[in-house]
């Protein structure tokens, strides 16, 4: 009988202790193999060749943990590495802390393990750092991430709202809703069977190639939570400019469309995990189409819209399809569905 | 949501049927059509089919939400 | 599809021509105004037309007393509150099911069936399911009822806020609006009751109803019928959304209702007491009656906020007409329940349409 084999996590494994010993020497470190971490000091040290760093953080709470497409830990190095990657900086180093409930099935905490190492090996980036913590059964919903990024400036690269300006052009990297609609049809009140899948994967190496071919890429983001409404919004509100858009050009995957209809969402707001947008000047617009065009990860990229001078109110204005305008609005924050 | 998008019965046992629009399952209830029968396209409103819609109606729907000219059927074919 | 619709915005400018006058048509649905808001329909039409809408979803058109029998029961550990999502953040007298989530067992519902089978699975509970809803969604009650009546579910129980359009558009044309020149009537509503139900509109007030789908086109092309009539002096009632309304309706349903429900008088926000406008259970099933379950008496709330959402529902103001429009009354902390249902007229508008379009 194995003597210490447990088969669930207990408190003990967040307590600084043999067993958290075990468990970060077991299941941890030969994941995630690399100097810094190795000797599990304190604190990784890193010597990079930048010395201005992107810095970002982010935690993850997505329920069900493993979905269609993807699961909490390939959501958490993904969305780490795009958070840097959308800011012009190339991915270097991720911490990783893991906050797990009493009674997780060790299975089920390898399979995000294993999870992680595979995007992080991916995408050439290494876990350098992390802590693991356990609470009592009830308050955590069995696995809560906090991730980490760091990475190092492009070359001659500098993004920001700032650099915007009337007449830029909106590059969207792909179809919307993909994620947040694979996500919400397994939520407890809504459940329902779908083909969909999260677009989940890490944009490094597509917004890499953009700043490196490219020169007029003035800002990037990826729309996540509120989906590609927030980030319109944001971009309007930041930069007292207008945001123009129409509806025809953005692409939409029509299960997601059908899915977003039957439960009446509007799919603007609903979130996702592997796109971006980007505002580019207006001479280089088409170079960065193609170039997104020619990536995996960019087939279905579309030029949706413009920046303009503003005449009354910072908005997004969208186009509809059938010739009439609309203001698309910074949603509130939780779609539920309706029956009118 | 008040449905305009028919959906097509994939599973019918009793009045409890599963309804595939464009890819996505859902559960509804046929109680308020009788005579429905698999692979009939309903409408669907807060979980109850409401009325059979017609094949070459429901097409332009679809065609309309997919955007494409020719709606082949194979994309919400019976898959029961 | 393009060219369907300038076919019809060609008819709607000479209809308009030929009237001369502002031309007021009201829809009575929620899921329409939403759909003339998200495909910004309104910056298409003749500025001559005014498109209203009316008291057609079920959010807006909720009195404030019912939502606190709501909350009230909310308040109850031995209940389970079920709902559509659309009342999830309709403001009480004091909070809503949102903010009393925490402290409360609220739970977002698809169908009406989720609702008996919570009751199923919690037997020790007592499930409230806050029905709500038009023609359309009353027979899933039914349905329900009937199933908990044979299954001796004791422990679930309605709160019925369902209520009937035509008796609304009634009340609307001889009491609070007689400048509403025509109706472009539900669809979905229709597909359950008919499209002869609008049949006395027409023939007691000469307003031409037109029904119409969801789609786009669909709406476009039923305002442009509704111009045709009106610059020809007539008052028809015709259905374009012939792919699902016929013209004696969905009788299992109409059956379902009439076996469960009878028509009685009832509070509307914004357009008071209704005679025979909302369904109530009958004697047979009253124990399945949240009032008498709880022994609550309705009481309807005078809405105190200085909310005007009633006289939008009518048609009688524009929401920006609203001195809390955009300012104390906005998405994010609503006043008025028009504003807090996301095809409520207020938030549409504010959504939608802020910015002034013509």
């Amino acid at each position: 009988m194995k003597q210490n084999k447990h088969d669930r996590i207990l408190l003990a494994h967040g307590g600084g202790g043999k067993l958290s010993d075990e468990l970060i020497r077991k299941y941890i470190l030969p994941r995630f193999k690399n100097p810094a971490l190795e000797k599990l000091p304190d604190a990784a040290t890193l010597n990079l060749d930048s010395n201005t760093l992107a810095f970002t953080t982010d935690s993850y709470v997505v329920k069900p943990l493993f979905f269609n497409g993807g699961d909490i830990g390939k959501l958490a190095v993904c969305g780490t590495i795009n958070d840097l990657a959308v800011a012009g900086a190339k991915p270097v180093a991720l911490s990783l802390s893991l906050i797990i409930e009493e009674g997780l099935e060790f299975s089920v905490l390898e399979r995000i393990l294993d999870s992680i190492a595979r995007a992080a090996d991916d995408n050439d980036v290494a876990i350098v750092t992390g802590d693991t913590k356990t609470v009592e059964a009830g308050a955590a919903e069995k696995i809560f991430i906090n991730t980490a990024g760091i990475g190092t400036r492009i070359e001659g690269v500098t993004l920001g709202f700032d650099k915007i300006a009337p007449g830029d052009k909106i590059i969207l990297s792909g179809t919307i809703g993909d994620h947040g609609m694979t996500v919400i049809s397994q939520r407890k009140d809504i459940r329902f069977q779908t083909q969909l899948k999260s677009d989940c994967a890490a944009l490094a190496s597509l917004t890499g190639e953009l700043l490196d071919k490219t020169a007029g890429v003035k800002f990037m983001r990826d729309p996540t939570r509120g989906g590609l409404a927030a980030t319109l919004n944001e971009i309007s509100k930041q930069t007292r400019l207008t945001v123009q858009i129409s509806e025809a050009d953005i692409p939409v995957n029509p299960t997601v469309r059908a899915a977003a209809d039957m439960l009446g969402f509007d799919v603007l707001n609903i979130a996702n995990e592997g796109k971006f947008v980007a505002v580019v000047s207006p001479d280089c617009a088409d170079d960065c189409l193609n170039i997104c065009r020619n990536h995996p990860l960019g087939k279905q990229a579309a030029l949706i819209g413009q920046i303009t001078e503003t005449t009354d109110l910072p908005l997004v204005e969208m186009a509809t399809k059938i010739g009439g305008k609309r203001i698309v609005q910074m949603p509130y924050g939780r779609e539920l569905p309706r029956i009118c | 949501m008040c449905l305009a998008i028919p959906a097509r019965i994939v599973e019918l046992e009793g009045d409890r049927a599963v309804v595939d629009t464009m890819g996505n399952q859902f559960k509804a209830k046929t109680t308020l059509l009788p005579h429905t029968k698999l692979g009939d396209i309903v409408l669907v409103h807060a979980g109850f089919a409401i009325q059979v819609i017609e094949e070459e109606e429901a097409k332009k729907t679809w065609q309309l939400i997919a955007e494409i000219d020719e709606f082949s059927d194979t994309q919400n074919r019976v898959s029961g | 599809m393009l060219e369907r619709i300038y076919k019809a915005q060609q008819l709607m400018d000479a209809a308009c021509k030929t009237l001369g006058r502002q031309i007021n048509i009201m829809e009575v649905c929620g899921t329409h105004t939403v759909a003339i808001f998200r495909n910004g329909i309104r910056t298409t039409l003749p500025k001559a037309i005014k498109l209203l809408s009316g008291p057609g979803c079920p959010v807006c058109v909720t009195d404030q007393g019912y939502i606190d029998i709501v909350l009230d029961l909310a308040q109850r550990d031995d209940c389970i509150i079920a709902t559509y999502g659309d009342m999830i953040r309709v403001p009480g007298s004091n909070g809503s099911l949102e903010t009393k989530r925490s402290a409360a067992d609220v739970r977002v519902m698809l169908s009406s069936t989720d609702a008996l089978q919570l009751a199923k699975d919690n037997p020790d509970k007592t499930v409230v399911f806050v029905a709500v809803g038009f023609e359309t969604t009353a027979p899933a009650t039914a349905v329900v009822i009937k199933e908990a009546a044979e299954e001796k579910r004791e422990n679930f129980c309605i709160l019925s806020g369902h209520k009937l359009v035509v008796p609304a558009m009634r009340a609307l044309l001889a009491e609070k609006n007689d400048k509403i020149d025509a109706f472009l009537c539900p669809g979905h509503v229709s597909v359950i009751i008919g499209y002869g139900a609008f049949n006395e509109i027409v023939n007691d007030f000469s307003r031409p109803c037109v029904v119409a789908g969801f789609e786009p086109m669909q709406i476009i092309e039923g305002l442009a019928e509704i111009c045709r009539q009106l610059s020809q002096g007539k008052a028809e009632l015709k259905s374009i959304y012939t792919a699902a309304v016929t013209e004696e309706g969905n009788t299992t349903a109409q059956q379902l209702i009439a076996e469960c429900f009878e028509p009685a008088d009832g509070c509307w926000r914004g357009l008071g007491r209704i005679k025979k406008s909302t369904l109530k259970l009958k004697d047979k099933f009253s124990r399945f009656d949240a009032l008498k379950r709880f022994n609550i008496t309705e009481t309807p709330v005078e809405d105190t906020t200085g909310c005007r959402c009633g006289e939008v529902l009518c048609g009688l103001i524009d929401p920006p007409q609203c001195a809390l429009f955009g300012s104390a009354c906005v998405p994010e902390t609503p006043v008025g329940p028009c504003m807090v249902s996301s095809e409520g007229a207020c938030a549409a508008w504010f959504k939608y349409g802020r910015k002034k379009q013509r």
